[in-house]
């Protein structure tokens, strides 16, 4: 079972209290009803998969409720960090190599 | 009986209490403090079991938790039987019963032995290989004759009477294993201050100083220094101390789970203990300190019962007082199997030869030996063992070849050196590394924030293993963010020290021999099943252990693996490092369904929800139905009714007069705040912003994709406040959706989300005569139809408490909801229901609602749609804001494929026979004569009786199925072909006059 910083309760709980919820920096267009099939089809059905690092985002479910994202390490299960949803996606991630 | 094998000065079972035990049905004693097994060696008793493939008579192997051999079943009454306990692991208590497994009609006699005969056909791979036909013998052969005659003992068939606990524990340091290192690494990390858990699988500490006479600390035996230094761990508030406690896996982040054994030992466990608890620990750090497991010699017939390795003979004679035999022969490639022997001649056992394969070795532990006058025999290998219940002998040969001489045993111990215990470590996901020169794997790359001391981490020496516990002990502490304490290292006065050995088979069980060998006793796998799974094509040591089963029995192979290893590569040529370690996972040992459950169980193992009205609606006699965690009211059967009568019956009350419906289970949630009707133009497909204050619709949301997602009617109590409702099962993930929506794609909306499904109970109230049952108990809200048109919300009064009255239909006629607070909902229902007895209306349950629904041509969500349904397709183009330019799904919606011709179109089906009832789920086809596989065209989603309608009903999705209506399509059953013809939705009042009559 994994531990995970909330952001938001600051504090590191169980996996037990959170829900995954996907891929996350996939911004919704504001104009989607005019966007192209090719365009929808990338927003809406193409995920990364990454063996590595991934961005996502996560739900502190049984917890403050809210959503936020997190840097996660496909290989080893490690959380890098996690930060309040509507940041920008970090640039430096704390203990990656290279 | 007397215990004649029990020897007067020997062991520690000091002040003994005697016990009696039964084993198949005789009667024996043993001691306070004895397992199963050294009680029945003190008893004489070898024979213990049957081997599961070849049903070969079996002993005790091991003092321990790798036992593969001696599973017995323990039975305290009816209920309480468990199979596949290990007799080298159950502690006695008196009274205890136990029974072997595996034998028919008994022990001695066993018929399935016969299996040995035709043990050519049971070789490696026989799983793959025999079981592959002929088809009919799976039904009259393998399952019934093979199954019966495999098998590892036999499930409880009565429900687990007994409880388990469940803990969640914290700690800066957490020792596993309770031997020499794991004290001293508790002792280190204790004094820091840190809280530290030490557990261990055995009743008591020690690990090995259990058999190792030659220690000496502080002064005192190893045993001893292991119990006074456990009585301080225990006496420190900083420290728990968990004995009979296994950590069976070990997960991400330093996550631990133990079981701990509460009362399995206890002659009369108080109904208050658990059988088991489960702990599941976060650590900051883990000591990794357990040990190393004995490996046995590979030789012919080496199962003989009497054949052991040689540290569980010790065990039992220097902890139990217990000698395994009078005239006992050891094999050995190491020197441990001497301090055995000399530990046995010292107290006065006969030790016919000491058999080791090394060609001149030399230490203490051979002149001491030689001194001793016991016969030492080198560059030999014991290349049988004779006997068939018990050994009776042991045939040695030059390890070369040559002449062979027979010495008459009583048994034999064996040690081919000894294997570090890295399955935790590699649980962790930590790499093991291969050490060339003592042939043994420890850990390497380390996974997690852990350690691992002494023998696990192939450390040799009593010295060495304290140095290094202690420090690692201390060190982890420090890690963990405690400060540094002044402790004092214990000081080791004198220990024992071993390592190397062989792997593999030794002479005599070789590439040219056809011997039964056993590598895996567990799962009957011999030297020549691993050479053949190679010599079948199998490579990787993942592929021969499937091929094989070796190491895939109970005991994962604790005593097996290495060997099983060292002859794949042999016999493919390789070096062991190049054919790999097999992984080890969870659990370490077995594990009981009941600790992994704990409380779980019964009505505990999942919420159970009931409405408010619910126990009125239990006092009425209704049938009820799970949906989801709810039981909700399925119907309310009259005495002699079945559920068909009862069902007709409440679908034409509801109409003739009225039928009052615990509606309760609905999802409801408050959309609150100045943008809150813009949060509902982006979450629904309808428009919003114009919907009046006190007016409702029936709104739809959608997923991205542009599928139907959910369904409900929505009032608006105020501009800024919206009360919605969803399906009973969609409400916690509707509420999950839109709070994923406001959060991160609309987070500049202005609106707040609250769950309001307990809150309110929901009484409905439909039929005729509906507005007459409520009306004389409302205030403050007018009743008209002008005032309180159809599709309308109003906040009032009824019987004094606050109400929200949606008038609203589910039925297709006049219907009202009466939502009230959940505390007040019975009172009001039972109100509402002394109202409704004056005009002769019903309670109805949740198959009378569908049926009333269905009639309406109402879906439901789930059932009429299935996650590919679009709002077009179902016939709802009507509830889509054409001017809308946002919404969740209108892109979805637009997509090519969801636009094109010919989708999937909900419609209604009537049966040509007006009384055939279709079935649900039911395919449909436009041609029953096609050659089967048919075309099929679409499926039946809902299909009733309606006796209002006096005929069956259904609805379906079909192919382009509004411009079928009035085709003729075809549903093939079973029993024939059934046809119907394609319809409008409507089966009832197709105007909708009801809805105001
Ligand atoms: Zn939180």
């Amino acid at each position: 079972m994994l531990l995970i910083r909330c952001p938001y309760c600051e504090e590191e709980r169980p996996e037990l209290e959170f829900r995954n919820a996907g891929e996350a920096h996939i911004a919704r267009s504001p104009n989607i009803a005019s966007e192209s099939d090719d365009d929808f089809e990338k927003f809406f059905f193409i995920r990364s998969n990454p063996k590595g690092i991934i961005y996502e985002r996560w739900r502190h479910m049984h917890g403050c409720a809210r959503f936020f994202n997190a840097v996660r390490d496909t290989v080893s299960d490690r959380f890098l960090m996690t930060y309040k949803a509507g940041e920008p996606k970090p640039v430096k991630l704390p203990g990656a190599a290279k | 009986m007397s215990a004649t094998f029990r020897i007067a000065g020997a062991g520690r079972l000091k002040q003994a209490k005697i016990a009696g035990f039964s084993f198949d049905g005789r009667p024996y004693t043993g001691i306070e403090g004895d397992t199963l097994a050294s009680a029945l060696l003190a008893n004489g008793v070898h024979l213990v079991g049957r081997s599961f493939k070849y049903h070969r008579p079996r002993g005790f192997l091991s003092a321990g938790a790798e036992e593969p051999n001696a599973l017995v079943e323990i039975k305290r009454d009816a209920a309480r039987k468990t199979p596949n306990v290990r007799a080298t692991v159950q502690e006695l208590y008196d009274g205890l019963t136990a029974q072997s497994q595996n034998r028919w009609p008994s022990l001695a006699f066993d018929v399935g032995a016969v299996s040995s005969i035709a043990s050519p056909m049971l070789s490696a791979g026989f799983y793959y290989k025999t079981f592959m036909w002929p088809k009919a013998a799976w039904k009259n052969l393998y399952e019934p004759k093979i199954r019966a005659a495999a098998g590892l003992g036999v499930a409880p068939d009565q429900p687990d009477p007994d409880h388990y606990s469940a803990r969640f524990a914290h700690c800066e340091v957490l020792v596993l294993g309770g031997g020499a290192a794991g004290i001293a690494a508790a002792l280190a990390a204790a004094e820091t201050g840190a809280r530290v858990i030490l557990a261990d699988e055995q009743a008591e500490f020690g690990g090995s100083l259990r058999f190792e006479s030659g220690a000496k600390i502080e002064g005192q035996d190893g045993f001893s220094w292991a119990q006074s230094a456990l009585a301080k761990l225990s006496a420190m508030d900083n420290v728990r101390v968990l004995p009979r406690t296994t950590a069976f896996g070990y997960y991400a982040q330093n996550f631990v789970g133990l079981v701990e054994r509460v009362s399995d030992h206890l002659q009369n466990p108080g109904r208050d203990l658990p059988r088991e608890r489960l702990w599941q620990v976060r650590a900051k750090r883990v000591v990794l300190a357990t040990g190393a497991i004995e490996r046995h010699m590979v030789f012919a017939d080496n199962d003989r019962p009497g054949i052991m390795l040689a540290s569980a003979a010790r065990t039992y004679l220097n902890h139990y007082g217990v000698a395994v035999g009078r005239n006992i022969g050891v094999y050995t490639a190491n020197d441990s199997a001497y301090a055995a022997a000399i530990d046995l001649k010292k107290a006065g056992i006969n030790v016919a030869a000491i058999v080791d394969l090394r060609d001149n070795p030399t230490g203490p532990a051979i002149d001491e030996a030689r001194a001793l006058g016991i016969q030492v025999n080198f560059g030999r290998a014991v290349i049988r063992a004779g006997g068939k219940l018990r050994v009776s002998s042991m045939t040695v040969q030059p390890k070369n070849g040559g002449g062979e001489r027979s010495i008459p045993v009583d048994a034999i111990l064996m040690s081919a050196g000894w294997t570090p215990s890295v399955h935790l470590f590699s649980q962790s996901r930590g790499k093991v590394a291969f050490n060339d020169e003592t042939k043994r794997f420890v850990p390497g790359i380390y996974a997690q924030d852990c350690v691992s001391v002494g023998a696990c981490n192939g450390t040799d020496g009593l010295s060495a293993t304290i140095d290094e516990a202690y420090a690692a002990g201390a060190k982890a502490a420090k890690d963990a963010g405690s400060r540094p304490a002044k402790g004092t290292k214990p000081k080791v006065d004198a220990g024992e020290s071993w390592s190397r050995g062989m792997l593999g088979a030794a002479p005599g069980a070789g590439a040219d021999t056809t011997v039964k060998a056993f590598v895996d006793f567990q799962n009957d796998v011999t030297a020549k099943d691993i050479r053949q799974a190679v010599h079948e094509g199998m490579r990787s040591i993942e592929h021969v252990k499937r091929f094989t089963t070796n190491g895939m029995a109970t005991d994962q192979g604790k005593t097996s693996n290495m060997h099983g290893l060292a002859i794949a590569a042999e016999t493919l040529g390789k070096p062991i490092p190049q054919v790999g370690l097999t992984t080890f996972r969870a659990p370490y040992t077995p594990v009981t369904f009941g600790s992994i459950v704990g409380h779980a169980r019964g009505p505990l193992f999942d919420p159970t929800r009931k409405t408010a009205i619910h126990p009125w609606a239990e006092r009425q006699g209704a049938v009820f139905e799970d949906v989801g965690q709810w039981k909700r009211a399925w119907y309310f059967p009259k005495p002699g009714e079945d559920i068909h009568a009862a069902v007709d019956r409440e679908c034409v009350t509801v109409r003739k007069t009225a039928g009052l419906f615990d509606a309760s289970t609905l999802g409801k949630i408050e959309v609150v705040g100045p943008d809150a009707a813009k949060f509902m133009e982006l979450l629904y497909t309808n428009p919003w912003e114009k919907l009046e204050p006190g007016r409702c619709r029936y709104g739809i949301m959608l997923r991205e994709d542009g599928f139907i997602y959910d369904d409900g009617v929505v009032g608006r109590l105020a501009p800024d406040r919206f009360h919605v409702t969803t399906t009973t099962g969609g409400a916690p993930r509707v509420m999950n959706h839109m709070e994923d929506y406001l959060q991160t794609e609309f987070p500049h909306l202005n609106v707040w989300l609250t769950s309001i499904t307990e809150q309110w109970a929901v009484i409905a109230v439909q039929g005729p005569k509906s507005r007459d049952i409520i009306a004389p108990l409302v205030e403050g809200i007018d009743m008209s139809d002008e005032a309180l048109p159809h599709m309308s919300v109003r906040e009032g009064r009824i019987c004094g408490v606050p109400t929200r009255l949606f008038r609203m239909s589910f039925s297709g006629e006049r219907g009202f909801e009466v939502n009230v607070p959940a505390d007040y909902g019975e009172a009001v229902w039972e109100a509402l229901w002394a109202e409704g007895q004056k005009h002769g209306a019903c309670a109805y349950g949740t198959e009378s609602m569908h049926v009333l629904r269905a009639e309406k041509g109402y879906i439901i969500v789930g059932q009429d749609t299935d996650g590919t349904v679009t709002p077009n397709d179902a016939g709802l183009d009507w509830a889509v804001g054409k001017k809308k330019t946002d919404f969740v799904g209108i892109r979805g919606m637009a997509r090519p494929d969801l636009v094109a011709k010919g989708r999937k179109q909900l419609v209604g089906l009537k049966t040509r026979d007006p009384k055939v009832v279709l079935e649900e789920g039911a395919q449909i086809v436009a041609d029953p004569k096609q050659a089967i596989p048919m075309k099929m065209i679409g499926h039946v989603t809902s299909s009733y009786w309606s006796q209002n309608c006096g005929r069956s009903i259904a609805l379906g999705l079909v192919a382009g199925g509004r411009d079928r209506t009035g085709e003729t399509l075809y549903v093939p059953m079973p029993n024939g072909v059934i046809e119907v013809e394609v319809t409008g939705m409507v089966f009832f009042d197709e105007k909708g006059e009801r809805l105001n009559g």
